[in-house]
């Protein structure tokens, strides 16, 4: 496809960067015509003493602009510049990124796929495969999920055997592939108080110190109010929505009395995004793998 | 009241002079700050984070520096050259106060996050309305000296006083058309590709144009003051200003390798900043020519060591950039701190250092003394300045370089060898050791200012009496 919306601008780009170049060569042209005096000045004198010598310029200046002119011309022929000339080399930026890939592809793509022929758990237990995942874990998933994979606030720890969507082969391919997104809804519509005793409740179910007759009121609340819909009749969860198991002591946004009430007031939403275009299927299969490797050794 | 039209207007060169070293001072301290939040992190507080206060130091030592030390160095000219007192009356005091008004409200507007996002030029539209109005009121003054002058010929240096002024004009409102949606916040004219082609048109220029052409105006008059010597080459100045501001117009696509931007205008705009290579060594080589037969002179001149240590500086980054727009070392050096190097031997070694010199030939003329306070503190700040200049600069090549190949090395399963942050590790060491060349050349702008104060002391701000030259022909 052209770059321009009309042969006028092709014509015109062809024409006016044609006619700068050479209008370089003729102020050289012109100019080194003059008539030189070297040692002597132009007889103008400014602010008492500025004055200007009449020398030639330099012989190896001006050659050094020539040859620049030429190297110019040279290259405009060659490749893409003037207009839509494509150039003798037919060179594209698009098409050398496509060599360039290409060849690495004809070099790592039977790695790649043998990898993508076996099973998610034998390749979790091969140790190239692990190690080319780490290194493409460092490249696409530790902005979020950090160096050490254990995550940070609102980025859930991938080392430990707590799993949001579920930590089976397939689950986590599925993650990688279309992304998540986790939404836990605002509820401050039931009130201060009552968000408090959920608060409580929460803490009770992993043991963390509460108000024991808040906490009561909250389970009945956790009950009354929905809660379970998402948590289950046990805060253990449920894989299928994302929602957290509030048993276990993994908190992706934080235990406090104080950070449970903003969760249950505003609510959370997180994105954890869609890899399967960018990606692919081998280097999913590989980073996936990867990521079961990293909570086998977690209880 | 000194406003007679037997006088020069010495009062605005000496206001700009002086606050050039005050800006400088402060663009230079936001600088060394923003290069020790890289290497301690925990010092990036609230809103006073690098991104906030990265464009406040790059308009601080560009437009409130660099811009103070073109207007005082231009106003000194464009009198002494013209044989005529400044044209435009309150135009004149205008510029100043206008311009120092524009200064004051980047560094408001800028650490309060109210920004454009187009680097070089992030102020939002009702201040870019002000810069409009200084500016042309500007060319109005220095044009109008020149058309009121008492010689026939124009002197080189207004040449490119001039050229940079137009140019900046141009480059302002082009790249500046915005719409506003509110007092403090605009969008750009232009969107996509255009607008990113148009941001680094403007970029590009405003170091040819800006820091270039205006910096070699500077030159042209004090290299040849201060040396005693006539300009070593009448035509290669003609030829050099032509193509330099001729071909610097066609160079900002190099900004933009390897992106959205097509393939024919990576080509014609790497093709002609190889081209600008001669131009922009025609004015190294016209000022260190200059030289000539008075060498012995940088010995114990520290006046000329600046000008001729900018030269030379000038010379390095010149040829670098052509080197760096080769779409090949670009693939390299994009992104990485080698640019920021560049940069930096082009404003530390260059912009800042030939100001500097300027100034110190300005200063003690503008408040009556015959040089200033003390030659020797002179000679420290130009070896504390050129040791910063060398540190930062080379600490930046090394760590640009590493990031470089860091980034694009790749092991043989085709993962990449290094993550980001393990380039970021690897920059720690170099990012200290710029930044002492930071602290080193800020610590020489200290010096100045207190030699610069202690000059000041008892000084006699008389305007200098017009000298009318007698008919001059060979």
């Amino acid at each position: 496809m052209s770059d321009f919306v009309s042969d006028f601008w092709n014509l015109y780009v062809i024409v006016i960067v044609t006619a700068s170049i050479l209008a370089c060569v003729v102020l050289l042209i012109v100019q080194g015509k003059a008539t030189f005096t070297p040692g002597k000045t132009m007889g103008h004198v400014w602010d008492e003493n500025l004055e200007e010598y009449n020398n030639p310029m330099p012989r190896w200046w001006t050659w050094m602009f020539v040859i620049t002119v030429v190297f110019a011309f040279v290259y405009l022929a060659l490749y893409p510049g003037l207009g839509n000339f494509k150039g003798m080399l037919g060179w594209t930026s698009v098409g050398q990124h496509k060599i360039e890939v290409d060849k690495m592809n004809a070099v790592v793509k039977p790695l790649f796929d043998k990898y993508l022929a076996m099973d998610l758990k034998a390749v979790a237990g091969d140790k190239q495969a692990n190690e080319m995942g780490k290194r493409m874990y460092l490249t696409y998933c530790m902005q979020c999920h950090g160096a050490d994979a254990r995550g940070s606030k609102g980025f859930p720890n991938l080392t430990d055997s707590d799993w949001l969507y579920g930590g089976e082969p397939e689950q986590i391919k599925e993650t990688l592939n279309n992304g998540r997104m986790g939404v836990m809804p605002p509820h401050a519509q039931l009130g201060a108080d009552t968000i408090k005793d959920l608060a409580n409740f929460v803490r009770s179910l992993s043991g963390l110190p509460n108000d024991s007759v808040r906490a009561a009121k909250g389970k009945e609340a956790f009950a009354s109010t929905g809660c379970l819909g998402c948590h289950g009749a046990e805060g253990t969860g449920m894989h299928a929505l994302g929602a957290p198991n509030l048993t276990d002591k993994v908190w992706l946004y934080g235990s406090s009395e104080a950070t449970i009430i903003e969760t249950i007031t505003n609510g959370r939403q997180n994105k954890m995004p869609a890899w399967k275009e960018f990606l692919g299927d081998a280097k999913i299969h590989l980073l996936s793998a990867y990521v079961l490797s990293l909570s086998q050794g977690a209880k | 009241m000194s406003g007679t039209k037997t006088t020069y207007n010495d009062k605005v060169v000496r206001q700009f002079a002086v606050m050039t070293v005050i800006w400088g001072i402060v663009g230079m301290l936001v600088g060394v700050i923003i290069a020790a939040q890289l290497v301690w992190p925990e010092l990036n507080i609230g809103w006073l984070h690098f991104g906030r206060l990265r464009p406040l130091h790059t308009n601080a030592v560009i437009f409130a520096f660099g811009g103070c030390a073109l207007f005082a160095t231009s106003y000194w000219c464009v009198q002494r050259t013209c044989s005529a007192r400044l044209w435009g009356g309150p135009l004149v005091p205008f510029t100043f106060w206008g311009w120092q008004i524009v200064i004051l409200l980047a560094a408001v507007s800028l650490p309060l996050g109210i920004t454009t996002g187009k680097e070089y030029a992030e102020l939002e539209w009702p201040i870019d309305i002000l810069i409009t109005l200084v500016w042309v009121s500007y060319a109005v003054v220095f044009f109008g000296t020149i058309a009121v002058r008492k010689v026939s010929h124009i002197y080189v240096a207004n040449w490119f006083f001039g050229s940079m002024i137009i140019a900046v004009a141009l480059l302002h409102l082009v790249n500046s058309c915005e719409i506003p949606v509110g007092f403090l916040r605009s969008y750009s004219c232009y969107a996509g590709v255009q607008d990113a082609m148009i941001q680094w048109w403007y970029g590009h220029n405003a170091v040819g144009f800006f820091l270039t052409a205006g910096f070699l105006g500077m030159m042209y008059y004090f290299v040849p003051k201060q040396a005693g010597r006539p300009v070593y080459s009448y035509r290669l100045s003609v030829v050099h200003f032509w193509a330099l501001i001729f071909t610097y117009m066609w160079a900002g696509p190099h900004h933009l390798h390897y992106t959205a931007l097509p393939d024919w205008t990576q080509s014609v705009g790497m093709v002609f900043s190889l081209i600008l290579l001669a131009p922009s060594w025609g004015g190294m080589i016209n000022g260190i020519m200059t030289l000539s037969g008075a060498w012995h002179k940088l010995r114990d001149d520290p006046i000329l060591k600046f000008l001729i240590t900018s030269l030379s500086f000038y010379g390095m980054s010149t040829f670098e950039g052509p080197m760096m727009s080769i779409k090949t070392v670009n693939a390299l050096s994009h992104y990485t701190d080698w640019t920021v190097g560049h940069v930096h031997s082009g404003a530390l070694g260059w912009v800042a250092m030939v100001s500097i010199g300027s100034m110190y030939y300005l200063l003690p003329r503008v408040f009556g003394k015959s040089e200033m306070f003390s030659v020797k503190l002179m000679t420290v700040h130009f070896w504390v300045a050129t040791i910063g200049t060398v540190l930062y600069i080379a600490s930046t090549w090394i760590s640009g370089v590493m990031q470089g190949l860091m980034w694009r090395a790749i092991n043989s399963d085709g993962t990449l060898a290094y993550s980001f942050v393990e380039s970021v590790k690897g920059s720690y060491p170099f990012w200290a050791i710029r930044w002492l060349g930071g602290v080193l050349f800020l610590a020489g702008m200290l010096i100045m200012a207190y030699n610069m104060f202690k000059t000041m002391a008892g000084g006699n701000t008389k305007d200098a009496t017009i000298v009318v030259p007698v008919a001059h022909h060979a």
